[in-house]
């Protein structure tokens, strides 16, 4: 398939991916910070801030600037609304190729989302949330329904998942780096969508290391960083022109693979002791992958300008 | 209540009602159909219409904003006898302007015969040097064309313009198809409409008759400027359903006079570009050297005969206005047959003494510019203001190549939903004519658009102008009894169906089609 549509469609799957996430992530913390008046204002927006790497508005102490950057700004796509946004524009540049129901549900979605956001702004952002998180299960509901899984669909399964392991570990970097705002591990473990899983595997609650191993190293759960870079190998086994075998070389694969390895052989003290570092190589990992996607797959030029002969 | 028309003053050719206020033989099953409803349920479905539209993204950038390009509730039909001459009309049309566009790029023989002068071809907007010689293996350079068509006042079509560089409205045609008989099925079942769902496999078949030679099993891609043209909906559209790649400029690569297209697999070879992007566009090495969404080294490649591009280089030659006004000329000449269709009344400005005429009485005059599109610049004399045409005036004077003068034409008109009234609105038709290099294909309906301003004559869909579903009849309504429509047919299984006319219509016509 063309490069540049294997690369919108990978920033396809990663955008709803970011918008969906990003949603899980606010909607708790805000919702423990209405609730628990112990938990103030500007360190629960500086954390969230700090999650998802984005400059400090002005006025960051206060809720609605913050929600203003990292919920409703389609400027910016690290927003939730910026993501959506950015998805719309690489859903339209291949639009040829995602199934129309795809395109519908994208399309409809942002029109519809200027109207959630006036809601939003009176009555408080849960409906907004839910609307983005109910909207992105559709979407990926829908791709995965009418689209064919074919090397195109990889890759927008492969930007998914990429993304959703850099938000695991960025989830868990806020708990690391600010243990004292961040909410509880309740409402951690409902921030990262993995609530009821995590009760259901029968661990201790109060146990950082569960939690952080569980979220690390479950291999039944989607969202797990594990899971993740196992889906992620099969997408690239998948892409890869020569198929399972052509390993040597594949500067993907072998990040991926070298991740997998370091958390398969963890013990849970290991992922007590050393979270950050952890974290760390999630998230480089995650870079190195895309890079080497991107340096291999999708080619293009830079853009070219023409000079008249002798008009240097 | 039933519905209510509002009469109609504008003195053009009513395309639904006589002059006494009956409804015309061809729309009389229409008319009381449509009476039926009730003005709210009209705009309801117009509403849900819209909205249909813009989820699916059936849109047109205007001005800078993404709108759903309105389509009007109210149909519009041509009956099968009108078509056939018509469509004969249209295709005669593209047969000499191909003759035409190969002699001016070749031979040259209708200059030497005194046809048309070799000076007005040179001199014109889009006449492209480099295009001399490059010619598809099949001959054709017209694939894909639009002829713009009106109807005067005493009911004749006649032509507007020819477009034979990149027409776009066809995928609305195939859209708005679509969207009435979602929303409006009630209206088809008292009619037989000839489908318009065969375009996309035409017009792939003709392209890859257009590839180069030796090529078995040509790779045809569109080529589009991006998601930021006006007609992007229409390049997804066709690309999809033709099952090709829409590729943009960046996707692409020359080679050694090949083209090629990158993908994840690495680099494979491309044949044949249905290519929606201006001559001026396509080639920096060639054309503008500041083109960036153009591809260095394609119009090499199409030299070399190792890529076809559609349309080819160079066809807007004949959409020069002042050539225009030559084409019922090439008609006798390249063809030696007599035009089917009129042109509209022209005056060639260039022409000794003509413009003195012209310029004396121009409130009289429609004048165009011979290389404008979107009906841009278009000065409609008896409604122009005195600055105008004194501007006018000053410009023709000083340039007389560089317009025509029309009588002007009140474009016929139709009823159309505008706010809370049926009220009259004129239109123009937009048959679009498919060329595989072995017969012209014209598809059965074409773009009806239509101005949604009261008296506006201008249609285009950049002027903020709207559509309507363009309905040719497979069989004309007064025969359209008994005779034709078996009370019921009897389905494989033995169990008796009703049938409706449209299902027998569908498959008479399918099955007569391909």
């Amino acid at each position: 398939m063309l490069s540049r549509l294997a690369e919108s469609l990978f920033w396809l799957g990663r955008y709803i991916e970011r918008a969906d996430d990003t949603a899980r992530m606010v909607d708790t913390y805000v919702h423990r910070m209405v609730e628990d008046p112990r938990n103030d204002e500007r360190a629960t927006c500086q954390s969230l801030l700090a999650i998802l790497g984005v400059d400090a508005p002005s006025g960051a102490a206060r809720l609605e600037p913050t929600l203003q950057t990292i919920v409703y700004d389609s400027e910016n796509p690290n927003s939730i609304a910026g993501a959506l946004s950015a998805a719309h524009d690489n859903a339209r540049r291949s639009r040829d190729v995602i199934s129309s129901e795809v395109w519908v549900a994208l399309n409809a979605t942002r029109h519809e989302l200027p109207a959630r956001e006036a809601e939003a702004r009176l009555r408080g952002p849960a409906n907004y949330l839910a609307y983005v998180r109910e909207r992105c299960a559709l979407l990926a509901g829908v791709a995965d329904a009418t689209m064919s899984h074919d090397e195109g669909w990889h890759y927008l399964v492969l930007g998914r998942t990429l993304e959703r392991i850099d938000m695991v570990a960025r989830l868990l970097r806020g708990r690391v780096v600010n243990e004292r705002v961040a909410p509880d591990w309740v409402a951690f473990l409902r921030a990262a969508g993995a609530m009821e899983a995590y009760m259901r595997s029968g661990v201790e609650i109060h146990d950082a290391g569960g939690v952080a191993g569980f979220l690390l190293l479950d291999r039944n759960f989607p969202r797990s960083a594990l899971f993740g870079l196992l889906r992620a190998d099969e997408c690239l086994v998948e892409i890869s022109p020569g198929g399972q075998r052509a390993t040597a070389g594949d500067s993907a694969r072998h990040a991926l693979h070298r991740a997998r390895t370091t958390l398969e052989y963890l013990t849970s003290d290991d992922v007590n002791d050393q979270l950050s570092e952890l974290l760390t190589m999630l998230e480089v990992t995650c870079t190195r992958v895309t890079d080497a996607v991107t340096d291999r797959y999708f080619r293009h030029d830079d853009a070219v300008s023409w000079n008249w002969e002798g008009a240097l | 209540m039933s519905l209510r028309f509002a009469p109609d003053n504008s003195g053009a050719w009513n395309e639904m009602f006589s002059a006494s206020g009956e409804p015309r033989s061809l729309y009389g099953r229409l008319v009381s159909d449509l009476q039926e409803f009730t003005l709210a349920d009209l705009r309801e479905r117009a509403d849900a219409l819209q909205r249909t539209f813009l989820d699916r993204g059936v849109t047109f950038a205007h001005s800078g904003e993404e709108r759903p390009f309105p389509l009007d509730l109210v149909p519009r039909i041509i009956g099968s006898l009108e078509w056939e001459r018509l469509s004969q009309g249209v295709a005669q049309r593209v047969r000499a302007l191909e003759a035409f566009l190969d002699d001016a790029y070749g031979e040259g023989r209708a200059f030497d015969d005194g046809v048309i002068p070799r000076a007005l071809v040179t001199t014109s907007p889009h006449f492209l040097r480099a295009a001399f010689g490059v010619r598809a293996a099949n001959g054709v350079r017209v694939v894909v064309s639009g002829i713009d068509l009106v109807r005067d006042e005493t009911g004749n079509f006649r032509v507007l313009e020819d477009n034979l560089r990149t027409p776009s409205g066809v995928s609305y045609v195939i859209e708005n198809r679509r969207a009435m008989t979602q929303h409006f099925s009630a209206l088809f079942s008292d009619h037989r409409v000839h489908p318009v769902d065969s375009y996309p496999a035409r017009l792939y078949g003709a392209l890859r008759a257009a590839a180069p030679a030796r090529v078995s099993d040509p790779t045809v891609v569109v080529l589009t400027p991006g998601v930021h043209n006006p007609a992007y909906f229409e390049h997804v559209v066709l690309a999809r359903l033709m099952g090709v790649e829409l590729v943009e400029g960046r996707d692409l690569l020359c080679r050694a006079n090949r083209v090629y297209m990158r993908t994840t697999a690495g680099e494979r070879p491309v044949h044949v570009i249905y290519r929606r992007l201006d001559d001026d566009w396509l080639d920096p090495l060639q054309c503008r050297p500041d083109s960036i969404i153009g591809v260095a080294g394609l119009v090499n490649a199409a030299r070399a005969g190792n890529v076809t591009l559609a349309n080819a280089l160079g066809n807007g030659i004949a959409d020069d206005k002042v050539v225009y006004s030559y084409v019922p000329d090439f008609i006798r000449y390249y063809l030696g047959e007599k035009p089917v269709l009129d042109n509209v009344d022209t005056w060639r400005l260039f022409e000794p003494g003509v413009v003195d005429e012209v310029a004396a009485s121009l409130e009289e005059f429609v004048i165009k510019p011979v290389d404008g599109s979107g009906g841009k610049g278009i000065v409609i004399g008896p409604r122009a203001s005195k600055a105008e045409i004194e501007t006018t005036r000053r410009a023709i004077l000083a340039r007389p190549r560089g317009f025509i003068a029309q009588r002007p034409v009140a474009l016929s008109t139709l009823p159309t939903l505008v706010g809370d009234e049926i009220a009259p609105r004129h239109v123009d038709l937009r048959p679009f004519a498919v060329n595989d290099g072995r017969d012209v294909w014209v598809l059965p309906g074409g773009l009806t658009r239509v101005a949604l301003g009261e008296g506006e004559l201008i249609v285009n869909s950049s002027r903020g102008g709207g559509s309507k579903d363009t309905w040719v009849l497979s069989d004309e309504p007064a025969s359209f009894g008994q005779a034709h429509v078996p009370r019921s047919v009897r389905s494989s299984r033995g169990a008796r169906l009703d049938a409706s006319p449209r299902q027998n219509d569908e498959m008479a016509t399918s099955g007569g089609e391909q």
